[in-house]
């Protein structure tokens, strides 16, 4: 239960965490809150060789208003402080009343929103949440940078379209569009535990009252975040009835969604969860949608 | 061994020197090079959450940190806390109200719970089972933790109030 030995760097800027990484490559991972790789590395099914830590770059650590009414999160920021922000309450409150899912306070104080996008564990909920609010997220490299948005940036199973040698230092959400409403559902055996199912979810209503866009995204059924679009197709355009909702849930546990068995639940059993999560989710969401102008 | 790191940290007020691998543990670093035992070692993997100190003001599980990475910051562990001739007051509503038996989760419980209430000192049953949800307990059920916590808050309140 100890790691293995590893080189250690723990540099103070982006540019010298990046040129480590460019240096060591697939040997080297960066440490970002811990509160994963830890884990695996005091099992010893992960000993990379090489550790740049992240924790003293001051640069990655805060919350900011962009000026087009969206956020700004550096990707070292703490997962407590988004818990804990006015500013995320007000501009992205889907992502504000997700935060307490995650894990325990103890994790969420160390855990950055960085590191939990970039490990991409399926039972999580930031990638969810991301692809949800249209996150866009800035990856850095020696040679430059790039952005790229939530839904591209998950590629399957703990794996992301991240080079070993780039970094997500920001992450970006757009302003909520008036007359938008969100949800984040999830259950799970025990407060902090895994999720056995999760869905965040968006929607924005026209102004006759009206689905203009609805979105579903799923978290512990799948290899990364699912999206549900052929729940949303049924809604679109749709007044958001208890029928057009019941089926929309319908949809997206038989259509949407393809879960697998494991210790903690069966597929039929997470299928039901889809369900049962999207009709409530939606509901929400909708009645929040029609409060917000 | 690989390379040595200096470690300059604050624990319970005391401060502390010392050259370390960078893959040692928080926990180990507290119970090996510092000696102080109570930081209790569970699970080594984020579980259990009897490793839980108090870093910076906040809680933490400290298998999960290296020590090279408390180099400057400040620590508080269950030693820091009272001692037994003056228990802190969350020490002494565990002992009023039964809220242990054999011991080996308490410290991570304390070292939980007193941030917990310094910012919520009027929480809700909820609440206190929520902040607990990352500490296990094989011995009490939680009940008496839970009544230990709302014995404390309701002490802190009246004593406030006089």
């Amino acid at each position: 239960m100890k790691p293995a030995p590893f080189k250690y760097y723990a540099p103070t800027s982006v540019e010298e965490a990046l040129a480590h990484l460019a240096e060591y490559g697939y040997d080297a991972k960066a440490l970002a809150g811990g509160q994963s790789l830890i884990p695996t590395m005091n099992f010893r099914l992960a000993q990379p060789s090489v550790l740049v830590d992240l924790n003293n770059i001051s640069d990655l650590f805060y919350i900011s208003p962009d000026e087009n009414g969206g956020l700004r999160i550096g990707a070292m920021t703490r997962e407590s402080q988004i818990e804990h922000s006015a500013l995320v309450a007000e501009r992205a409150p889907l992502l504000y009343e997700a935060m307490p899912h995650i894990a325990h306070p103890q994790i969420r104080n160390r855990g950055t929103i960085g590191g939990t996008l970039a490990h991409a564990d399926p039972a999580a909920e930031l990638p969810a949440v991301s692809v949800a609010l249209n996150g866009r997220f800035r990856l850095r490299g020696q040679v430059g940078e790039r952005w790229v948005s939530a839904d591209e940036f998950f590629v399957g199973f703990f794996t992301t379209v991240l080079e070993p040698d780039e970094l997500l230092v920001e992450v970006a959400l757009p302003p909520m569009p008036p007359r938008s409403g969100w949800s984040f559902q999830e259950v799970a055996r025990r407060h902090g535990d895994y999720a056995l199912v999760g869905v965040a979810a968006m929607v924005t209503l026209d102004d006759r009252g009206r689905c203009q866009q609805a979105r579903l995204v799923f978290l512990s059924v799948g290899e990364g975040p699912v999206e549900a679009h052929q729940a949303a197709a049924t809604l679109k355009g749709q007044a958001p009835t208890p029928e057009a909702i019941r089926a929309a849930a319908e949809t997206a546990a038989s259509a949407d969604v393809d879960p697998s068995s494991d210790i903690h639940a069966s597929a039929a059993y997470r299928r039901h969860l889809v369900n049962v999560l999207s009709r409530r989710a939606l509901e929400q969401a909708f009645e929040r949608a029609g409060l917000r102008d | 061994m690989s390379e040595l790191f200096p470690v300059a940290v604050t624990v319970n007020g005391t401060r502390y020197e010392r050259n370390v691998e960078p893959r040692m543990l928080l926990s180990d670093f507290l119970r090996h090079e510092l000696g102080l035992t109570g930081t209790h070692v569970g699970c080594e993997h984020g579980v259990c959450g009897t490793c839980t100190v108090i870093f910076d003001g906040q809680a933490v599980r400290s298998c999960l940190m290296f020590a090279v990475q408390a180099n400057g910051h400040e620590i508080v562990t269950v030693e820091g806390l009272g001692t037994p001739e003056n228990l802190h007051p969350l020490q002494e509503a565990f002992w009023d109200a039964h809220a242990l038996q054999c011991a080996f989760c308490t410290p991570g419980f304390l070292t939980t719970l007193v941030p917990f209430l310094e910012e919520n000192p009027n929480p809700t049953e909820d609440e206190i089972r929520e902040a607990i949800a990352g500490n296990l307990c094989r011995c009490t059920g939680y009940q008496n933790i839970v009544d230990a916590v709302k014995l404390a808050a309701e002490r802190s309140k009246a004593k406030g109030n006089t």
